[in-house]
């Protein structure tokens, strides 16, 4: 079977894209390869490691899980898109670089956005919250204690509390 | 690890995807693909056509009616996760989508894909067992309304012609008060259940059982109810020695092991599993413990 494409309008981190993709390609897929946004990562491709997690209208969703034509109108939020400006770090992103909340850097991406919603939906959450949270989300490297802090941390600065 | 190519269809109503099953001839219902989209990336499922569903209308609803809760099958999992009138009116179905994949997965997971896929482990299929659902099904000729006890007509295999698609589910209301509980062995937070037992109870005012389901998921191809354990509750007073023995029918439950467990330590799940249910639904009665 020859590859079917569609034609697609898509706003990715507040600029919209309009792109012919192949109704076979994956959201992640098409973020990476045709716009160029490699910060989402790929692990696994079938919807267990949790690093290709982005936001779709403001939900955590796994883009190897959804296909690019489904996102036809809708607004997608990566990595790139979260920090204010590109001089700037988010302070969830300043809080991970603070409290070892990544080593190699690959599941990152996927559990910023994940806790991106979390810390809007739940903004004073209990330790056991936040691992529950990040249960959907594999990191081989920290153990994730860095990364438990790293969110309770930035939950206590995004409430504009004092860093911990 | 990528789809293979298929011919890609997005109606809009519930007319126009069986009119398209009718015309395919082999054609996958793509609703929030947490299953099927894995298995179009591994290639376990090879079909010429994909019919998606979140453009058709109609099928998102989630409301009371006649003493039941009326879902529809492409309301999200997150959508039921923080629904009020799931929470107050179905609380067993509330405490088992919390155990139901992540945060990620039930922003997309649906729960008509839930029961469609019919994992035998899954939680939704086992809440749907323990609360007699129904289903309604629309096909060329029209809706029928079927028990979900009758869903399931194989492993992971829904009791659907070619031409059929499901869509919604009721799952009738116990009465106010009433106890309620979804436990389940997992061997990571979100995994499918190894085994999950859901419990429901209801009690007259001396305090004996006038009303109880038992329902056992992950033994066998689907969840099923412990008719037996049932018998034994309805009419006695609740006692820990009276949960216990209930249970132990659970042990003779067909079971089939897997790579994940044996039969013998599924058996053994389920017999404790259900009592904790039991014992856990019997400390909510009346309101409490929520």
């Amino acid at each position: 079977m020859t590859a079917e494409t569609r034609k697609i309008v898509v706003t990715v981190n507040g600029r919209r894209h309009e792109a012919e993709v192949e109704t076979r390609y994956t959201l992640a897929d098409f973020l990476r390869q045709q716009l160029g946004l490699t910060g989402t990562h790929l692990g696994c491709e079938h919807g267990v490691c949790g690093a290709c997690t982005v936001l779709l209208d403001g939900l955590s969703v796994r883009a190897c899980l959804m296909l690019a034509v489904q996102a036809n109108g809708h607004e997608i939020t990566t990595v790139e898109g979260i920090a204010p400006v590109k001089t700037e770090l988010h302070p969830l992103q300043e809080a991970f670089r603070d409290n070892h909340g990544l080593q190699c850097g690959f599941c990152t991406p996927g559990i910023l956005t994940t806790l991106i919603e979390f810390l809007r939906d739940n903004p004073d959450p209990t330790e056991a919250e936040v691992r529950v949270a990040i249960s959907g989300n594999l990191c081989r490297c920290t153990g994730y204690q860095g990364i438990v802090a790293a969110a309770l941390d930035a939950a206590r600065r995004m409430r504009g509390e004092k860093r911990g | 690890m990528k789809p293979p190519p298929f011919r890609y269809h997005d109606p809009e109503t519930v007319a126009d995807v069986v009119g398209l099953l009718g015309r395919l001839e082999n054609a996958k219902l793509l609703a929030g693909g947490q299953s099927l989209m894995p298995m179009l990336s591994m290639r376990y499922v090879l079909p010429d056509d994909v019919i998606d569903l979140n453009r058709v209308r109609g099928l998102t609803h989630l409301r009371e009616a006649k003493g039941a809760l009326e879902i529809g099958a492409m309301t999200r999992q997150r959508d039921i996760e923080f629904s009020p009138l799931v929470r107050t009116r179905c609380p067993l179905l509330n405490e088992a989508i919390l155990q139901v994949g992540h945060r990620q997965t039930r922003n997309r997971g649906t729960l008509g894909g839930s029961l469609c896929q019919l994992d035998p482990a899954a939680e939704l299929v086992a809440v749907a067992i323990a609360l007699d659902a129904t289903v309604s099904i629309v096909g060329p000729k029209g809706e029928r309304e079927i028990p979900f006890a009758e869903f399931p007509a194989g492993y992971m295999m829904p009791a659907l012609a070619a031409d059929e698609m499901l869509t919604g589910a009721r799952f009738p209301q116990w009465k106010e008060g009433h106890g309620h509980a979804f436990v389940e062995f997992a061997r990571r937070h979100g995994d499918f259940a190894v085994v999950s037992a859901a419990a429901l109870l209801e009690e007259d005012q001396s305090g004996r059982i006038t009303r109880a389901s038992v329902t056992i998921g992950g033994t066998g191809p689907a969840p099923v109810r412990v008719k037996e354990a049932e018998r034994a509750l309805v009419g006695n007073a609740a006692s820990a020695k009276l949960f216990r023995e209930a249970c132990e029918s659970c042990r003779k439950l067909d079971a089939t092991g897997d790579v994940h467990a044996p039969a013998a330590y599924r058996k053994h799940l389920a017999a404790v599993l259900s009592r904790r249910a039991l014992e856990k639904a019997h400390s909510r009665m009346g309101g409490a413990g929520r």
